[in-house]
């Protein structure tokens, strides 16, 4: 039986009397409050002020019943079901005797059955709910009462109180921030349950609450909050704090949301605003719907259907009872006079109607329900048990959480997948990196062999042990001392933003704002260039070893449009240098002219790099001259001051100073794809399912996804990318595409035939017709340019942003948006909000005829999944929400393919058969009474025996066509994932359509005639061999009855295709048992204790033992199977379809015994990988992989120190007073010693490294001498015939410029690999002759920029 | 729903290993992974039958050719049975029972009597089964068939008191109960059957005729069963119920013998087994063979005397008398026999159609390579 999911909304008055208050606006609807809120009123610390308000309390209601109402209740949703209130109906009308043809138990036998095991699931169910409930409203919060702190559960916090939250906590409800214990009324969140974003988010307290602090003056606060209602809006906020006669703005920044979790942050206070239901987390979760598959659906328009077919029937037969009961049953009255309250025909042709409903009501049994339940559910059990859908990382297998979706799995067309978490592993890792046109981390594996992971501890004792890379190379050349790889890492130990806690020594722990600078910033330290702490001042790192402190002079901070982040840094030596990181479209153009040949190499790595997927930055440095410096940061400071503005003025003063810069190089960041992620997308685009991406990244990054899973590729034809902000832009952009698609592909047609284009230029014709008549004149006008859209030839993709598709899906648009997205081969929606992954799902639900799917797991995914036809969740990192609003969960996206092609082809293979064999027994069953009518006076008298009625579906014909519904197999699981267009007959509803039920119905129908007229015909004059007569009712209905378990066990023998020794003992039993409890029921015992109940005492024996009665079932047994089995094999033969073939083949290769399946699957793969190659083949197009999910402002944050911590920043204080005096010496020396540099000049100026110190005594004549021109010009040579350089060539080059130092340098390098274990001296000695080293390598690239000077003072 | 979803604190712990926490928790933590049962992996060993030229062809040969002989035997049998039928309700003015069904009415005294000559023109060998045919007679109808009472029927002296109500309106007849109740009982059949042999030398003799072993062992034993038990009085165990109001005598006075009277009388079983379709014929009496050398009923001239009770003029009915000869496979049956002939042949010609077109389009050969 269908459970209802959840109660209608009609009867939450009755179901929740205490929710009935709360639900304001609970899914939008908020009519039925009493009073619409229209702003919110709370004041601190009272209670009674806000009581009167009745705002909801943090207690949630997700249960349905208690102890006392859950029988009327259940009871009554049950009967909310048409088919069970139809039962119920029934029952009654059985109960009046002038009506009743058949005894009450037929019916209250299976209703009973029915109401009471669904009443035991609804009741299971409920109680996990109860249990969940009560676990999260009894969570424990601590609540500011009276002065004091008491722990409190979280369903008796309420709005207005102020309760205390601890790291690592769940929010309780939504709050506003008063004070935390960071500094500046700061704390961290992590809104993974909320949004589905990982990374850390930053709130901040209004400053006066902040200043409060702890809980002795909290007491006294007693501000009043005014704020908007509540509503599902995630990311706003907007009210205002009254406090003192003042006030004071409170934005989304002020707010802690229930879901989240407090990170990093020892505690903070906060202010209940919303509770409960209120709350933006239940705001948003949306009302369950309750899914029906479409097989559902249909089965019910069918059921309908069958009522008014069954209707149909009772009137013909209650006008048959008429004309009779006039002609004939008038004359008959002397033998038979009409019952007391009938006194003419048409009376008791009413009464004849009714009875007839009665028996004919088998047409649409109960059992049809509960077996369909019954097969769902081993289904589910199936995909529980699944051990190819286990993640045995995670110990999580597949769940089916629903029980009543599975068939549709097997008839997806769109799936809507979100990104992070779901497509990726939300890991990220440095996979390569190009440096200096070197390009890293390319390990090619030729053997088969798995690459060796690198092993840093040796080497550097502060490495993080879980990072991976596999190229010796790079590590060689950091050994070596190459000066770029150096440059190259200490550029990215410099330029981030993230912050580092180190709890104890080298146990260093880093907080990234995205998880592309973590990596970035861990493979720095793992290549010996550690980030160990910043100040507002400061950068700490330990580069091989040694620490060196740098001033930070700037932070050029990050936004989308600059697509970059540069750092201007100080280093001990006093030069000024800026780090620039940034997306190589961006980077490349900024750079100095000397690059050229550097940057086309790098360009080829770059292009490389993102044609795997990767997410690539180039990075680039530039020299600054003290002055240029100066000169800048006044500029600087102008800039940050001006108050209109402000950003234009920043941005264009930072693009100041970006300029000439010296690339490094790029890195490419693997975004982690989930394992098998492009197998599965290609295989199930194979089998002609559509994926769209939709995501809350930023566009770059959903792009690189799309191109990394291989859903974009460089083959396709044309990639749209739609980001108007305005509703004209969007519409023009959808028309340009959907123009240019047209004429790409028309272009393509011709190019290749043209009576292929005429055919497809006729389909379009008619295609467009019909598409105008179904969406209505409104959209006539914009088919008219797309009419042939079905049919567009070559592959095309779209990307679309969020605020487009704000645009894009408002009622006008959608149409028009549908058309486009749907002749795109990959469509990708970036920066879409939760609802609007909802809302697309539903357009497509609306547009487009298809089964939908969602997968995604986080909170942010919710409504999608909600909304789409079937729902999964990814049970990873991100959280439970996604999985708890699911129908299936597991744990990696890969288990989809076997979900679908697998799970879900066979479950709805197995329900197509199983529905087709169910209608076609119970016509064959029922349509008996309907021929018999005409031969008993339409008297409503049934064929057979009441128990075989009441016992045919239940017991007799109900196990075998479970066990086929249940078990089985049309080919190997195996199988269909090789051939994905097995998928397609369910995408096109092949199996189970209304031809299909009619074919049905026609071989049910065909079936009930022979199954009356053969017995007819053969009894009505035969008798027994004893001379009795055959012809009496009894033997007749035996007969029959027997004839019809025969005929329905062969028709299912001949369905099932998968004899398990299940579908033997159901088939073998079922016949079996119907003689058994036949012999039983007519059995002498039964009779003589109930001797008015059972009538057909001895008929069993008597009719069975007469060779006629066999030779009559045999002979209605063929001539009802006959006809079916030369119509399949007529089927089969000349028109198989795939899954006979395959069927076919596999049944071949058994019978040769011979493993050819291998070899099929081997073809497949080679197929898979042929493609693979193609889809890896490296494009020309370059695409942007900068795809930090950065926040703006950070850099500022950093500098302004506010989010530093006090111990930390005590540290720091410490570190860099002892560093600022440092520097204060460097820059006086620095001032004193070196004349100003031209402006213009951006060599780095070693000059001022000669009176760094005393510590730089030593290596200081190697600096000086690498100043020497000769050597520049020497080493330029050889870097510019080593163009694209081994690193040995350099190296011999650079050794030999550095000619009096090599020998020492070798020493160290060989030194350091052995580990740090070297005595002080050396340790100090090392790094300084490695820095040496990298400077005199570095010098050579001055030269070109000293070949380049010239050029600013000419001009 | 969303409420209840949050992960425990300890949860984020335990995502991180497995293998830790397992080790941690002493074990505590169970492996989750389904079990490798054929069963749960759907991997049961299963026959895979196919409809194939090779099995679905011979099959249709088989059936043809069993179908065949069969039908053939049947036709054979069943035209060896010898079987007259002699409608005697006096439709025709020139019947011999036309007055008996004209002025006829349930409550006439006096029996009206009609004999009826009829020829054999073959001997009747073996025994010889004498049945009563009605048609249009609807004893097949719902309200019909369940107007009885079985636990009365059974000898239960509490239904013999009050009958069930399913008896109505002849469950109570002047205030007595009515035993047997109900519309089955009343109606029936009542006319009286006797067969004269016209004797070439002019004398008519009557042919002896067994009223017992006509009813179904079961019904007689088991169904059927006096109240009072065996040998008591009958008219005393009645005492206190009334006849069925179209009966001219009580249910204990059906016939002399004690083993055949009241409620296990077997014209009354007979008559109580309702028919399936509203023409059928009841088994009346069977004529015994005597002697092995002669035939049951010799060739000759007969005379059928009917005492005319039974009124079926008013619904359109007919009364036939059947005489029969039975064989293996019961009564005369031509059309079982030309039945299995007919289906044996389509099934046979079927698989030959069914083979030509599987030589000629046959699919099959090719299914060797499958597409993607």
């Amino acid at each position: 039986m269908t459970v209802l999911k959840d109660i209608p909304e009609k009867w939450f008055p009755v179901v929740l009397p205490i929710q009935k208050k709360k639900k304001t606006g609970f899914g939008g609807k908020q009519s039925k409050k009493k009073r619409t809120e229209e702003e919110r009123k709370v004041k601190a610390n009272d209670r009674e002020h806000n009581e009167k308000f009745q705002y909801a309390s943090n207690c949630i209601m997700t249960s349905k019943y208690n102890i006392l109402t859950f029988l009327p209740v259940n009871l009554f949703e049950q009967f909310q079901e048409v088919a069970n209130t139809y039962f119920l109906f029934l029952l009654i009308l059985q109960l009046i005797p002038q009506i009743s043809s058949l005894s009450w138990f037929t019916t209250i036998v299976p209703l009973a059955l029915v109401l009471s095991i669904t009443a035991v699931k609804d009741a299971t169910d409920d109680y996990f709910r109860h249990k969940s409930d009560n676990q999260v409203n009894n969570r424990q919060s601590q609540v500011l009462i009276r002065g004091s702190l008491q722990n409190e559960k979280w369903m008796n916090v309420k709005v207005g109180d102020i309760i205390k939250l601890e790291n690592n906590q769940f929010v309780a409800a939504d709050l506003l921030l008063l004070s935390s214990t960071e500094p500046h009324g700061l704390c961290y969140i992590e809104t993974a349950e909320l949004d589905g974003e990982t990374n850390m988010k930053v709130r901040q307290s209004v400053s006066v609450t902040a200043e409060l602090g702890d809980p002795n003056n909290l007491v006294s606060f007693d501000g009043e909050v005014v704020c908007e209602p509540p509503n599902n809006k995630l990311d706003r906020f907007c009210g205002t704090l009254y406090w003192h006669d003042k006030k004071y703005p409170l934005s989304n920044q002020n707010m802690l949301l229930r879901g989240c979790v407090l990170r990093n942050t020892e505690a903070c206070y906060g202010l209940v605003i919303f509770a409960g239901p209120d709350t933006k987390l239940m705001q948003n979760s949306g009302r369950t719907k309750f899914k029906r598959t479409s097989i559902d659906r249909l089965m019910n328009t069918l059921v309908l259907w069958i009522f008014g077919f069954l209707v149909c029937m009772g009137l013909i037969l209650a006008v048959g009872n008429a004309v009779w009961e006039q002609e004939v049953g008038s004359l008959f009255q002397s033998y038979l006079p009409w019952d007391p309250p009938v006194d003419n025909f048409l009376f008791s042709a009413f009464l004849s109607f009714w009875s007839y409903i009665i028996i004919l009501n088998t047409v649409v049994p109960i059992s049809l329900y509960v077996s369909v339940e019954v097969i769902r559910l081993g289904h589910s059990y199936f995909i529980n048990w699944d051990r190819r859908m286990f993640c045995s990382q995670c110990n999580t297998a597949a769940e089916a959480r629903t029980t009543t979706l599975n068939e549709e799995l097997g008839q997806v067309e769109y799936i809507f997948s979100d990104k992070t978490g779901t497509l990726t592993q939300n890991i990220m890792s440095f996979n390569k990196c190009s440096i200096y046109g070197q390009t890293y981390g390319e390990v090619m594996d030729t053997l088969g062999k798995k690459p060796k992971r690198l092993d840093f501890t040796p080497f550097n004792p502060l490495a993080d042990p879980d990072f991976r890379f596999y190229d010796e190379k790079l590590l060689e050349s950091v050994k070596v001392g190459d000066s770029h790889t150096h440059e190259f890492f200490r550029l990215l130990s410099l330029c981030h933003t993230v912050m580092s806690e180190e709890k104890s020594e080298g146990e260093l722990v880093y907080k990234a704002q995205s998880p592309d600078e973590g990596a970035l910033v861990t493979a720095a330290r793992n290549f010996g260039f550690v980030f160990r702490s910043r100040t507002p001042g400061t950068i700490t790192t330990t580069e091989m070893g040694r620490t060196v402190v740098y001033s930070l002079l700037a932070i050029l901070d990050f936004n989308n449009i600059r697509k970059r982040m540069s750092v201007i840094v100080r280093n001990p030596e006093g030069k000024i240098r800026l780090y620039c990181k940034g997306a190589d479209t961006v980077v490349l153009e900024r750079l100095h002219s000397c690059n050229q040949e550097l940057i086309s190499i790098t360009s080829d790595h770059l292009n490389e790099y993102a044609a795997d997927g990767l997410r690539t930055l180039a990075l680039a440095y530039r020299e600054l001259s003290e002055d240029e410096w100066e000169a800048w940061s006044e500029s600087h400071r102008c800039a940050d001051k001006a108050t209109d503005c402000r950003e234009d003025r920043l941005a264009a003063a930072y693009d100041k100073i970006e300029q000439d810069m010296m690339l490094l190089g790029a890195t490419a960041i693997e975004d982690k794809l989930q394992e098998g992620v492009q197998e599965t997308i290609a295989l199930l685009s194979l089998a002609n399912i559509k994926i769209w991406v939709l995501t809350g990244d930023k566009q770059e990054t959903a792009v690189n996804i799309g191109y990394s899973c291989k859903m974009l590729t460089d083959d396709m034809t044309e990639v749209f990318i739609i980001s108007g902000h305005t509703v004209q832009s969007v519409r023009q952009e959808l028309r340009r595409a959907r123009e240019r698609m047209i004429e790409l592909s028309r272009a393509k047609d011709e190019g290749t035939k043209g009576w292929a284009e005429a055919r497809f230029m006729g389909n379009g014709l008619k295609d467009g017709q019909e598409k105008d008549g179904r969406t209505g004149e409104g959209s006539k006008q914009l088919n008219s340019p797309c009419g042939d859209m079905d049919n567009i030839s070559g592959e095309f993709a779209l990307i679309i942003s969020g605020h487009s598709l704000a645009h894009a899906l408002e009622a006008d648009m959608e149409s028009e948006f549908v058309l486009t997205a749907c002749a795109c081969k990959a469509v990708i929606c970036c920066r879409v909000t939760p609802l609007q992954k909802a809302q697309v799902v539903e357009l497509i639900k609306k547009h487009k005829n298809a089964v939908t799917l969602a997968i995604g797991d986080g909170a942010n995914d919710v409504s999608m999944i909600k909304s789409a036809h079937i729902g999964v969740g990814i049970s990873g990192q991100e959280g439970i929400q996604a999985v708890l609003a699911s129908d299936y969960s597991f744990a990696q996206f890969r288990f989809l393919q076997r979900l679908l092609l697998v799970h879900g082809r066979w479950s709805y293979l197995r329900m197509c058969r199983f529905l087709c064999y169910f209608f076609y027994k119970n016509f064959a069953f029922t349509m008996v009474h309907f021929w018999f009518g005409f031969f008993c006076g339409f008297s409503a008298q049934t064929v057979y025996d009441q128990y075989f009625i009441t016992l045919y579906n239940i017991v007799y014909t109900s196990l075998p066509v479970l066990a086929m519904g249940v078990f089985d197999q049309d080919v190997p699981d195996h199988r269909s994932l090789e051939y994905p267009k097995l998928y397609e007959p369910g995408q096109l509803n092949l199996l189970f359509n209304k031809k299909e039920f009619f074919i049905c119905i026609a071989q049910g129908i065909y079936t009930s005639v022979v199954l009356f007229f053969v017995p007819y015909a053969v009894l009505s004059n035969a008798t027994q061999i004893n001379g009795v007569p055959l012809a009496d009712y009894q033997t007749f209905a035996v007969t029959t009855a027997t004839a019809l378990v025969i005929v329905v066990s062969v028709q299912i023998a001949l369905d099932t295709g998968f004899w398990t020794i299940f579908n033997h003992m159901f088939v073998w039993g079922s016949v079996g048992s119907y003689f058994t409890i036949m012999f039983a029921l007519h059995s002498q015992t039964l009779f003589r204790i109930f001797p008015n109940q059972f009538h057909f005492v001895g008929s069993a024996q008597n009719t069975l033992l007469q060779p006629v009665v066999w030779l009559t079932i045999a002979l209605a047994t063929a001539i009802c199977v006959v006809p079916v089995l030369a119509f399949r094999f007529l089927k089969l033969d000349l028109k198989p379809q795939l899954s006979d073939t395959v069927r076919y083949t596999q049944l071949v290769r058994q019978k040769r015994r011979k493993p050819g399946g291998r070899s099929m699957g081997g073809a497949w793969r080679g197929t898979g990988s042929v493609s693979e190659g193609r889809l890896g083949a490296r494009g020309g197009s370059r695409r942007s992989g900068y795809a930090f999910s950065h926040q703006e402002g950070f850099g500022e944050l950093i500098t302004s120190g506010k989010n530093m911590r006090l111990s930390s920043l005590a540290l720091a204080n410490f570190a860099s007073k002892h560093s600022s005096s440092w520097i204060e010496t460097l820059r006086r020396k620095k001032n004193t010693h070196t004349p100003p540099n031209t402006s213009g000049e951006c060599s780095p100026a070693p000059s001022n490294m000669s009176g760094t110190g005393p510590a730089l005594s030593n290596s200081s004549s190697v600096l000086g001498g690498s100043q020497e021109t000769s050597i520049e010009e020497e080493s330029n040579t050889a870097v510019e015939l080593s163009s694209s350089s081994h690193p040995a060539t350099l190296e011999v080059n650079e050794s030999k410029a550095s000619a009096p130092d090599s020998s020492t340098s070798a020493a160290a390098t060989t030194d350091s690999s052995g580990g740090w274990t070297l005595s002080l001296e050396t340790v100090q000695e090392t790094p300084f002759d490695q820095r040496g080293f990298a400077r005199a390598s570095y010098s050579s690239d001055p030269p070109c920029d000293a070949r380049e000077l010239p050029h600013p003072h000419t001009k | 729903m969303l409420a209840s979803s949050y992960k425990d604190e300890d949860g984020h712990i335990s995502v991180s290993g497995s293998g830790a926490a397992a080790a941690a928790g002493g074990g505590s933590l169970r492996n989750k992974k389904p079990e490798n049962t054929a069963f749960k992996q759907q991997r049961l060993p299963a026959w895979q039958p196919i409809l194939t030229a090779g099995t679905v062809l011979p099959a249709f040969f088989i059936i043809g050719l069993i179908f065949i002989p069969i039908g053939i035997g049947l036709y054979v049998t069943s035209n060896n049975i010898k079987e007259i039928e002699i409608d005697y309700t006096g439709v025709d003015m020139s019947s011999p029972c036309f007055n008996c069904s004209q002025n006829f009415s349930w409550n006439s005294t006096k029996s009206c009597t009609c004999s009826i000559p009829f020829q054999l023109d073959q001997p009747y060998e073996s025994n010889v089964f004498m049945y009563y045919g009605l048609s249009n007679f609807y004893q097949n109808h719902r309200r019909y068939v369940k107007s009885r009472d079985d636990s009365q029927l059974n000898g239960n002296e509490e239904s013999l008191r009050s009958p069930s109500k399913e008896c109505e309106p002849y469950a109570r007849h002047d205030n007595k109960p009515i035993a047997p109740c109900g519309a089955i009982a009343n109606s029936m059949f009542n006319d009286t059957l006797e067969l004269f042999y016209n004797d070439p030398n002019g004398t008519k003799v009557q042919v002896p005729l067994t009223a017992t072993e006509i009813a179904w062992w079961t019904d007689k034993h088991v169904k059927f069963r006096n109240p009072g038990g065996e040998g008591s009085d009958l008219a005393a165990a009645f005492q206190g119920t009334t006849k069925p109001v179209n009966w001219r005598r009580p249910v204990y006075e059906l016939d002399s013998d004690p083993n055949n009277n009241g409620f296990i009388n077997e014209d009354f079983i007979v008559w109580m087994r309702t028919a399936a379709l509203p023409t059928f014929r009841k088994l009346y009496r069977i004529i015994q063979r005597r002697n092995n050398l002669l035939p049951t009923l010799p060739r000759g001239n007969y005379t059928l005397e009917v005492v005319y009770n039974y009124p079926v003029r008013s619904f359109e009915g007919r009364k036939r008398m059947i005489l029969s000869t039975i064989s293996w496979m019961g009564g005369k049956n031509p059309f079982l026999g030309i039945a299995y002939i007919t289906v044996g042949s389509i099934c046979f010609l079927l698989g030959i159609v069914l083979l030509i077109i599987h030589h000629k389009y046959g699919n099959r050969n090719n299914g060797a390579d499958v597409s993607h």
